[in-house]
């Protein structure tokens, strides 16, 4: 996925001379190409993120669109006030983008868990904010994030995620992408690369001769009502996110569901610090898998039935 | 007007405004006042004040953005807007707020929380640098705000990438938000760690307009560093009743002080 970015980033730089990437002292064997093709709009600001932010806002109130990348929660969390107060006050054009979404660094420990980054950007004003599934839809993000002229936040995985539709038209500022609309009165709805695990999931009830609808929700902010209108056609809505509940994916669509829709959420717990290990093995533990989906999708189609 | 009586207007409207507010800050006000009047009134900042955003113009960012009411007062009487807007510092719906605001005319940038000016101000010089403009960047800081790490970070980038065209001056009135900044947390040696990290430092009285003057008429002092000018001040300068006292940090003149003090001022 970070490929897929940093590839599409550079296509970018090459017709738009405001593109200006700047790293936290890291990216290696993904930023080097960008650093040697655009020496002028490429900057190292060290392993200082306050800074690196700062001179972020700095670089685009001269004019460029900056692009800060870093891992985890540096870029977002160890600089929160300054993404909020100099780059999203100020409305400049300045797109934080970490890597690592969720548990994507999971035998890393706590530190480089991204877990809580979506409702600490969630609360910012002015954000666009991305979290692509896959590099298809990650390599869309740069342009939509340059289009949009103001701060945001794109949530990237790391790398080798796989592609996971080939298919789909991706219009990523359009809302909830739909992969399959099923036959029935429940959807399954993920945002970032856990999409798999809904993708996976819609199999194993199809096995059970159910097919709920499969929508990817790369858009979390901004969020207009009717931005969502198409998972409304369901009575039940399963979400799977890896992030925490507060201020997350299934969070943001109870705040703009219809009364009549029921939306039952599967989140990391936040009190799992000390646990280590896979990405695959912590989405278990955090009860974040298709096993987890398909009781969920069951028990819910039973109760709107 | 001279820079000596530009700056006892400034002071003058300072006191009019924090009283009329009711706000705090303005021992902090006060004792940066004679820089401004200087980068100002003395010819040292490259601007118009019909076109704020002239591309050639010389960025001014205020990271002590508490202590706006003189930087407020300077740009009214230069002109960026009308000197009556003033009386509307602090009010409801004003956009004169109480910590500094872009959305005043001739304001780079809003602060209000410490730390974050140096940063910006290093972006901008670097922008400056990548695209081959002559603009400077100054930013004026507090000694308190030289407690924020993230300024480090900035000065550490700064000297690393010899951003000549960046001037810091620290308004240094030795007083900070519960004591004296060599109590709370001890800055001293400031112009040793200036070198270290690879600046240009020089150490003025900050209320001395002719030092200020040939200091930032003659910069960059070397080529390849970044400027501090270290402005030793005194924090109320100019009313013998908060000079050099916690209190004013945050205590705001009632109408009968306020009188009082603009009275010490003199005439204009």
């Amino acid at each position: 996925m970070r490929t897929a970015f940093i590839r599409s980033l550079a296509e970018l730089a090459r017709i738009d001379e405001r593109v200006f990437l700047v790293v936290g002292d890291l990216g290696f064997s993904v930023v080097e190409d960008f650093a040697h093709e655009f020496p002028d709009r490429f900057l190292n600001a060290g392993v200082a993120e306050q800074n690196m932010t700062g001179l972020a806002a700095g670089l685009a109130a001269e004019g460029f669109h900056v692009f800060t990348y870093s891992i985890g929660n540096f870029p977002t969390l160890r600089c929160l006030e300054q993404v909020r107060n100099d780059v999203c006050a100020h409305r400049l054009p300045v797109t934080v983008v970490a890597v690592g979404a969720g548990f994507s660094y999971g035998n890393m420990g706590y530190s480089h868990h991204a877990v809580g980054d979506l409702a600490a950007m969630r609360s910012l004003p002015h954000m666009t904010i991305l979290s692509p599934a896959d590099p298809r839809e990650a390599a869309a993000c740069a342009p939509a994030l340059l289009a949009s002229g103001g701060p945001g936040y794109l949530r990237l995985g790391k790398a080798g995620e796989p592609l996971l539709d080939g298919s789909r038209p991706i219009d990523l500022l359009a809302g909830p992408s739909c992969l399959d609309r099923g036959d029935g009165d429940v959807a399954l709805c993920a945002t970032g690369p856990i999409l798999s695990e809904a993708m996976r999931a819609a199999d194993l009830l199809r096995a059970r001769g159910l097919r709920p609808g499969v929508f990817s929700c790369p858009l979390i902010a901004p969020i207009g009502d009717a931005t969502l209108a198409s998972l409304w056609a369901y009575r039940g809505v399963v979400t799977i996110e890896e992030h925490v509940a507060a201020g997350g994916f299934g969070s943001l669509l109870r705040e703009h569901a219809p009364p009549k829709t029921r939306i039952v959420s599967l989140t990391a717990d936040r009190n799992l610090t000390d646990l280590v290990g896979s990405q695959e093995f912590l989405r278990t533990r955090h009860g974040l898998n298709a096993e987890r989906m398909v009781s969920a999708c069951i028990a819910l189609a039973e109760e709107v039935r | 007007m001279t820079t000596l009586s530009f700056a006892r207007e400034i002071r003058r409207r300072t006191i009019g405004m924090v009283s009329a507010a009711g706000t705090s800050h303005v021992g902090g006000c006060l004792s940066m006042a004679d820089i401004v009047a200087v980068l100002y009134g003395g010819g040292i900042v490259r601007h118009r004040p019909t076109d704020p955003h002239w591309d050639k113009r010389d960025r001014v960012i205020l990271s002590k953005g508490h202590c706006c009411a003189s930087l407020y007062a300077a740009l009214a009487l230069r002109g960026y807007f009308p000197p009556e807007e003033l009386d509307t510092f602090g009010q409801d719906g004003s956009r004169l707020m109480a910590h500094v605001s872009a959305s005043v005319p001739g304001v780079e940038m809003s602060t209000g929380s410490l730390g974050h000016g140096l940063p910006v101000a290093a972006g901008r010089a670097l922008a400056g640098r990548r695209r081959g403009g002559d603009q400077r960047v100054f930013v004026i800081l507090s000694d308190g705000e030289l407690d924020e790490g993230s300024n480090w970070e900035a000065i550490l980038f700064a000297g690393h990438h010899r951003l000549d065209n960046l001037v810091t001056v620290v308004d240094c009135n030795g007083l900070q938000s519960l004591g004296r900044t060599e109590d709370v947390l001890s800055l001293e040696p400031l112009i040793d760690k200036f070198l270290a990290f690879r600046w240009g430092v020089r150490e003025v009285d900050g209320h001395d307009h002719e030092s200020l003057s040939r200091e930032l008429g003659t910069l960059p002092w070397e080529p390849g560093r970044p400027s501090c000018l270290l402005a030793r001040t005194t924090k109320g300068k100019g009313i013998d009743f908060m000079e050099d006292s916690l209190a004013w940090h945050y205590r705001s003149p009632n109408a009968e002080m306020a009188a009082r003090a603009i009275t010490q001022l003199g005439e204009p």
